[in-house]
């Protein structure tokens, strides 16, 4: 690719990525611990969780949807997985259940959509509901805690001295960036989010793909759900509430158009970092969580302004 | 600045006058010295193919874009009109082919919007609103309520109502575009009534229309616009549908139509007895290999949705399809790619290309799959294709990986084409190939058609331009309501012909 057309392609990227690298001289300059390995690996760790529901939520906006449900799919994935957990279940098994619990809700989603005619904000708003009501029915509004340490691993384990969710995410985004960019269902998700009729008229199975993609969403808020329960040690069933709100804003400050057909799963991964960042960077500077909320909801709308800013037509 | 031949020397008041107008787009000038002249209480007609620079013409005039040159005159004193709203409020309104009414508003209030009578702090007389509505409405002549809805109402009367939004705003210069072509014929009736009685208030209207027959009913003057220039200005009466014809063609149709017959083969695609609810009845036809079948009738006569039918992308309720002598199901648009079929939709915008992915993806999107080993797209394939493709059809872009969305319209129909020669299809539907495409892209699309017969391909050419029907035919059908109405070798074809089948007055194989 010449220079100009990788601008014009990664430009957007790249303006996210210095406005991180920004963001962290401010955080070093302003305080000394920011800049540590261990700081840093524990900004990746609380990153984790949100950059893996961005990818889904990424997914599902570049091909021109919304889900709204992922907060509460990561309650009721959590506590399925959690009781299946508490009831001796292997493991593997109790994961596979969870992941699985994640990915049938999300194709409901995707089927409310697609044969059901619902528009995905309606759609989703519902099963958002119905998911954390299932959630706490399911627990009778109680935690449900104590794992054993091999279940404990996927939040407090290493891998090569990286701390398991921290390389969880990393998989995740070299897959998702692999798909999209290198399979069909990526490519189509794009098309879908452009232009559905051309799409569809260019023999795109419109339908099956944008199911599916509601279904990789909800897959990957279970995975996410995994991870949070691991970490707390303990399923909550109002767990996972305004999940949906931070995965947006890291879609959106990476660069993926709310309106569909463009976007990329690095800058949602930088978005989510900045996000993490300026969490974590506040906390250092003792802010307190009230300001955090203000400064964070500026930076999106900062985010976004600038990106208005620079795609205005110029005629 | 040329001279108005038809002029008589007692003038009636110039109300607009355009001279020397020049508007140019990257890549086309749309309007190179175009001169105009409104008077008071005449049906102008504005003449010409498409893309000859007649709606540029009235977005200058209405102030959705800005001119390059030239000079506009109301009342003989410059003016420069700065923006639509400020157009609204020198007097020039404009009513467009599709209208900007909001549909759960009521008709007056639609006619006063942003413009509402107002009682205290903000709040709208509802009352004076309405009744000042409903005096305009009256005043028109036209029988509607000013209470009632907007999407209540027929077509011809949301019309009615867009004239009235002009009126209220004391509108000296009104602009029609295409203001029949969605009318039945009662309906044209009463707005050509209607018209008489803008004209006897002093209105000057400008009159766009494809339907030539309408202008000598309609018209007083007439000016013919061809590449953007302006080719002369006619009265009615002192000219005739062939002199019009000519200027509006202005050269043989010969060069504009490049025709090469190719050998014709076996049956391509037959369809027998096509039946859609409401819209399609007992469609049979014929495509054999290298021929090019021309597809004319007028809009809404069914021949868009007879190429969805075809191509899967709407159901069929009964009826038989050939591919290749074969009977085939096509119940999506994806069996018909897989079975060698192409269609490039009259919008390229909105159904042929997704506009903000890039040469490449478009080319290969229906492709992808094809492309793919275990999941994986092979990306030198889609390469290597994108590169013949831009070579083959001399598709004029910086690079694979442009976005569609900034080529000009002769270079994105041809990356829709693209798509369906990355398919190999050999079955092609053209919707409208040539329309928003200037003259010079038109030759090429063309030229592309016959090298697609002669590669032994079947065509299937829809379009509303009689001299592309034509020109470019082997065979000829027609529809009207929804039935084939008519066929016609090229030979016999005659725009009369066309015409008279599409209109309803033939029978089959008139000749």
């Amino acid at each position: 690719m010449k220079p100009r057309e990788f601008l014009a392609h990664s430009g957007r990227q790249f303006g996210t990525l210095v406005g991180l690298f920004v963001l962290c001289a401010v955080l070093w300059a302003l305080t000394p611990h920011f800049l540590t390995v261990s700081n840093l690996l524990n900004v990746a760790q609380q990153t984790s969780i949100n950059a893996v529901i961005a990818v889904g939520l990424t997914f599902v906006i570049i091909s021109g949807g919304i889900d709204l449900s992922v907060g509460s799919l990561v309650a009721f994935s959590g506590v399925v997985t959690a009781s299946l957990l508490q009831r001796a279940v292997p493991v593997p098994l109790a994961l596979l259940a969870g992941l699985m619990t994640g990915l049938a809700c999300g194709l409901v989603n995707g089927l409310l959509i697609t044969f059901g005619r619902l528009p995905p904000f309606i759609a989703t708003l519902g099963i958002m509901s119905v998911a954390r009501g299932g959630s706490l029915l399911y627990t009778d509004g109680r935690p449900v805690s104590g794992f054993g340490e091999e279940f404990r691993w996927i939040a407090t384990g290493e891998i090569l001295r990286v701390p398991v969710p921290v390389v969880i995410m990393i998989v995740v985004y070299v897959i998702a960036h692999f798909v999209l960019r290198r399979t069909p269902f990526g490519r189509y998700l794009f098309a879908m989010g452009g232009n559905e009729e051309a799409a569809l008229l260019s023999g795109v199975r419109v339908r099956l793909h944008k199911t599916l993609v509601y279904g990789v969403c909800g897959l990957l808020s279970a995975l996410a759900a995994v991870m949070l329960t691991a970490r707390l040690n303990s399923a909550q069933p109002i767990a996972g509430i305004n999940y949906e709100l931070d995965a947006i804003a890291a879609t959106v400050i990476g660069g993926t158009s709310l309106l569909g057909g463009q976007g990329s799963v690095v800058g949602t991964l930088i978005g989510a970092l900045i996000m993490g960042v300026l969490r974590n960077g506040l906390n250092l500077l003792g802010v307190s969580s009230f300001i955090q909320q203000v400064v964070i909801g500026a930076v999106i709308i900062l985010a976004v302004l600038l990106d208005t800013a620079f795609k205005r037509p110029k005629r | 600045m040329k001279a108005i031949p038809s002029a008589p020397p007692q003038t009636p008041r110039a109300v607009l006058t355009l001279r020397g107008i020049r508007k140019a787009y990257p890549g086309v000038v749309a309007l190179d010295g175009v001169d105009l002249e409104l008077r008071a209480g005449e049906v102008h007609v504005l003449l010409g193919e498409n893309g000859a620079g007649k709606s540029t013409l009235m977005k200058i005039i209405s102030g959705a874009v800005a001119r390059d040159a030239g000079e506009v005159l109301l009342d003989g004193a410059p003016v420069e009109i700065r923006g639509p709203r400020h157009a609204q409020a020198l007097g020039l309104g404009i009513i467009y082919q599709e209208f900007n009414l909001i549909p759960h508003l009521t008709a007056g209030e639609n006619i006063f919007l942003g413009r509402e009578p107002r009682l205290f702090a903000g709040v709208i007389d509802q009352g004076a609103l309405l009744r000042a509505a409903q005096k305009i409405l009256d005043e028109l002549g036209v029988a509607i309520d000013a209470r009632s809805v907007v999407s209540r109402l027929s077509v011809a009367q949301q019309q009615m109502v867009e004239v009235a939004k002009a009126l209220s705003l004391n509108a000296r210069v009104l602009m029609m575009d295409e203001p029949t072509s969605a009318l039945t014929e009662q309906e044209i009736r009463e707005l050509f009534a209607t018209i008489a009685r803008l004209k006897a208030r002093g209105v000057a209207l400008v009159y766009i229309s494809h339907r030539m027959e309408e202008l000598f009913v309609i018209g007083d003057r007439v000016t013919v616009l061809r590449d953007g220039r302006h080719v002369g200005t006619r009265s009615i009466g002192e000219t005739t549908m062939a002199e019009l014809v000519r200027l509006m063609v202005g050269r043989d149709l010969k060069d504009q139509f490049p025709k090469q017959a190719a050998p014709v083969g076996d049956e391509a695609l037959r369809v027998a007895g096509l039946r859609r609810n409401g819209v399609l009845h007992d469609i049979n036809f014929t495509l054999r290999q290298g021929e090019v079948v021309g597809l004319a009738g007028l809009m809404g006569s069914g021949r868009t949705e007879l190429a969805r039918a075809v191509f899967g992308a709407d159901p069929i309720n009964g009826g038989r399809i050939f591919v290749g002598g074969r009977e085939r199901q096509i119940g999506s648009p994806r069996a018909a790619i897989g079975l060698g079929l192409g269609f490039l939709t009259e919008d390229r915008k909105h159904q042929g290309l997704v506009l903000g992915l890039s040469v490449q993806e478009n080319t290969c999107l229906p492709s992808v799959g094809a492309f793919s080993r275990f999941g994986v797209m092979q990306v030198e394939q889609e390469s290597a294709a994108t590169a013949a493709r831009i070579a083959e059809l001399r598709i004029k872009t910086p690079g694979p990986h442009q976005r569609v969305v900034t080529l000009s319209g002769g270079n994105q129909q041809k990356v829709v084409l693209g798509k369906w020669l990355t398919t190999e299809a050999d079955v092609f539907i053209f919707d409208e190939p040539t329309r928003g495409i200037d003259v010079g892209a038109k030759v090429e699309i063309y030229q592309l058609i016959n090298q697609l017969a002669a590669r032994g391909a079947a065509i299937l050419m829809i379009s509303s331009e009689l001299p592309e029907i034509l020109g470019m035919s082997d065979r000829i059908l027609v529809m009207h309501a929804g039935r084939i109405a008519g066929e016609f070798t090229a030979a016999e074809a005659t725009q009369e012909k066309l015409l008279a089948a599409a209109l309803g007055r033939a029978g089959l194989h008139a000749a």
